[in-house]
């Protein structure tokens, strides 16, 4: 799945940002590699927006360094990047098809370019009959269809979606998905700024974590997660399980009717999940017996916990 | 990026003028400038209109003839016939002004006993007219008593014009006309002023909207904010000049069409009124009073008031009026104090989230506009080359409007080489703290802005 052998597209090296009280980004750096979905993960007010607003050149990085493709990122860049902010908007009294017009050309393409794409999209979307309709017509989900297509219509090389699927019913959010794939089957790198969790682990390639201005996570999803796995097994089985042992530990142990029962059980050093089992066949019936890979919503929790001062936990608990 | 600037120009400008509420108020205001230019006229006609009094002259001294020769376009004298009474009961049935009364026994040397009637209340501008005319009756019969003849009374009858020159520092003369060179100092300064407010308040709106509508986060990732705010105040400049421009030819076009239409009854009842009421005894003379009449109605027609600055602008070139000097500044000042002011209402448009907030930001913005404006009226226009108007054509807050309303007074030159060298200082400065302010407070929200957080934007890095 990883393809990160090949030069990345878009380096970030040791990017610091100050605002007037507080760092905004302390020492930031992260590579996203070609063709790939990158997650940007960290919770509000960790950084993110202001690390995106640096990558799209709304604002400038205090000091560090920026790279698209090996070149220091300059304003030959915007038409290779698309960006579609958490903040949604457009001009409410433009008519679609000129609005698209519009930003297209601000990003490079020309007029003629830009009406055959948009007709292209359109189409796709089902919302041709919309395109002489003025914005603040349209229906919110509309607008943030018309915003995504605004978004990709120059063929980015490089998208930014923050939050891409707020907004978008679960229907929409699916075409949203297929067309994020397809993008980047078509070759392009997408950063992708979000709080779901599913749709990271289901769609990203590999993640970035940023907490309180700092990264503190970053990698393949899959290295992660292994990363992160700390040899604890999932047992599900029938008789009355009993574990004394110095090899093994009990974390969670639930019964069920009829003597059913699930447990995790954290190996401890030097014991194989062979061992386990061994040791389980001969007291009770087992049914199902996995190793527990830790999603990237525990990691991301557990992490930003991690590093955060022990008289934030409380908030963070309610805010998680 | 100089075409990603033309292009939010652009959109500034189609976008404006493609609105519904620009067509018709661009179609509707030159048709409320004729209405008013027609009223005006209308007034005036009524006002200064030809007055017909009537002479019933009963002395016998010949006073009523020399009373009708000397008819002037405003006041006419109308000899009748018949006892008082029914000259009484006369000028009221065919409304004149009034009637003069010269009794019989009239004695040239101590002349007693004459009597003006009039309806109502006699206003003492028509009283002076009529006593002025009887004066001069009065001493030409007396010179011709002494032996004048006609041709000497002719060359004695003395009509001084008096015409006004103007001097300058070299010693050149020119002929001055305090009229007109009020009149464009007016209508300039009326013009920047209109333009600026109208339009900075567009400039304001626009950028709120954009921020309100948060369409600002994605337009600066394609575009600087400098463009993206010079953009928006051209592409609004652009639209204010189309107005301007079609107000012009509109205003000029519907007073042309309209008010010959509405109007020309009134000069024709003029004109009529004058002939039918100057029988017989005066034909040698009524032609050419009715004509009079007539000319004078048409000089009050709005048509020509609407084009008097057109008017001006031939007659300056006649008159001691710097033309291109005028030309050059009004250019200078029209711009240098729009893109002052344009920047700084964009500015205000950047720091508020509110629309309703703009308030405490706009007082000291309008401040100095207003200020110049009526002290401009109050003031300078009275003493152009007094202290109050040098200060403030030099301050770049007010030298837009205030320099304006010098130009035609003639300024020298290097005053105005400072003042317009102060103003470009000025707009650099404004566009710069405008365009820092706007950088930051584009993308900030959910912020009451004070001024204290204003100044720190300043020195925000990039």
């Amino acid at each position: 799945m990883q393809k990160s052998v090949a030069a990345p597209i878009l380096e970030v090296r040791n990017v610091r940002k100050q605002y007037a009280a507080h760092t905004a980004l302390d020492g930031v750096s992260l590579a996203v590699p070609e063709q790939s979905i990158f997650g940007l993960l960290g919770p509000n007010g960790a950084g993110k927006t202001s690390l995106i607003r640096i990558i799209t050149q709304i604002t400038g990085a205090d000091s560090g360094e920026v790279f698209f493709r090996g070149e220091k990122l300059n304003p030959s860049h915007i038409g290779d990047i698309g960006y579609l902010p958490e903040e949604r908007g457009l001009y409410k009294k433009m008519k679609v098809g000129e609005q698209l017009i519009y930003l297209a050309q601000l990003r490079g393409l020309s007029r003629a370019d830009a009406l055959g794409r948009i007709r292209k999209w359109l189409e796709r979307f089902d919302i041709k009959a919309w395109a002489e309709k003025n914005v603040e017509d349209l229906s919110k989900g509309m607008q943030q269809k018309v915003q995504f297509i605004a978004t990709v219509l120059h063929e980015p090389k490089l998208i930014i979606l923050d939050e891409p699927f707020s907004g978008f019913d679960p229907i929409n959010a699916n075409l949203i998905k297929d067309e994020i794939l397809r993008l980047k089957q078509e070759g392009a790198a997408i950063i992708f700024s979000t709080h779901r969790m599913e749709s990271v682990e289901e769609m990203c390639d590999s993640i970035a974590l940023i907490n309180r201005s700092r990264k503190v996570l970053d990698g393949p999803v899959t290295a992660i997660r292994n990363q992160f796995k700390n040899n604890t097994y999932e047992v599900e089985g029938q008789g009355k399980l009993l574990v004394v042992h110095p090899d093994f530990e009990v974390v969670e142990q639930r019964e069920r009717e009829n003597d059913h029962f699930y447990a995790r059980i954290q190996l401890h050093a030097g014991t194989t999940p062979n061992d386990l089992l061994r040791f389980l066949i001969g007291r009770v019936e087992v049914q199902a017996f996995r190793e527990q890979i830790p999603s990237i919503n525990d990691i991301f929790i557990r992490r930003v916990r991690e590093t955060m001062p022990e008289t934030l936990n409380e908030t963070a608990n309610a805010l998680l | 990026m100089a075409s990603k600037f033309l292009l939010v120009a652009q959109r500034e400008y189609l976008t404006r003028v493609r609105k519904r509420a620009f067509v018709v108020l661009t179609l509707l205001v030159p048709f409320i400038i004729a209405g008013f230019g027609i009223v005006v006229g209308k007034l005036a006609l009524s006002d200064e209109g030809t007055e017909i009094v009537d002479v019933r002259d009963t002395s016998g001294l010949g006073i009523g003839t020399k009373l009708v020769q000397m008819s002037t376009p405003q006041l006419q004298f109308l000899p009748v016939a018949g006892s008082l009474p029914e000259a009484k009961q006369g000028f009221q049935k065919d409304k004149h002004a009034g009637l003069l009364y010269l009794p019989e026994s009239l004695d040239v040397q101590a002349p007693q006993g004459v009597q003006f009637f009039g309806k109502g209340n006699i206003s003492l501008n028509k009283e002076t007219r009529v006593q002025k005319a009887l004066n001069d009756a009065f001493a030409e019969l007396k010179m011709q008593k002494s032996g004048l003849n006609q041709t000497q009374l002719d060359q004695l009858r003395a009509k001084v014009p008096l015409s006004s020159v103007s001097v300058d520092e070299t010693g050149k003369e020119k002929d001055s006309n305090s009229g007109i060179t009020t009149g464009i100092a007016s209508a300039l300064a009326v013009l920047i002023y209109f333009f600026i407010f109208l339009y900075g308040v567009q400039i304001m709106r626009g950028v709120g909207e954009e921020k309100s509508s948060r369409v600002m986060e994605v337009m600066l990732s394609a575009v600087k904010p400098f463009d993206l705010m010079m953009g928006k105040i051209m592409g609004i400049a652009a639209v204010g000049l189309t107005q301007f421009l079609l107000w012009g030819l509109l205003s000029w076009g519907a007073t042309a069409v309209l008010v010959p239409l509405v109007m020309q009854d009134e000069v024709g009842k003029a004109k009529t009124e004058v002939a039918a009421t100057s029988p017989g005894a005066t034909t040698a003379t009524s032609p050419t009073v009715a004509d009079q009449a007539a000319a004078s109605a048409d000089q009050m027609n709005p048509a020509k008031r609407a084009n008097v600055i057109g008017g001006a602008f031939e007659k300056a070139s006649k008159l001691n009026i710097p033309i291109w000097t005028i030309i050059f500044g009004f250019i200078a000042y029209f711009l240098g104090g729009y893109l002052l002011y344009g920047a700084l209402f964009g500015a205000v448009g950047a720091a508020v989230d509110d629309q309703t907030d703009t308030q405490q930001f706009m007082f000291p913005i309008t401040m100095p506009l207003i200020l110049s404006y009526i002290l401009g009226f109050s003031v300078i226009l009275r003493n152009p080359d007094g202290p109050v108007a040098f200060w403030m054509s030099m301050i770049p807050f007010t030298s837009p409007v205030a320099m304006v309303i010098r130009l035609p007074f003639g300024v020298p030159a290097w005053q105005l080489a400072l003042s317009i060298g102060l103003l470009i200082v000025g707009f650099v400065g404004t566009v710069w703290v405008a365009s820092r302010i706007y950088r930051v407070g584009i993308l900030m929200y959910g912020k009451k802005v004070t001024y204290r957080e204003l100044s720190k934007w300043m020195f925000y890095k990039g």
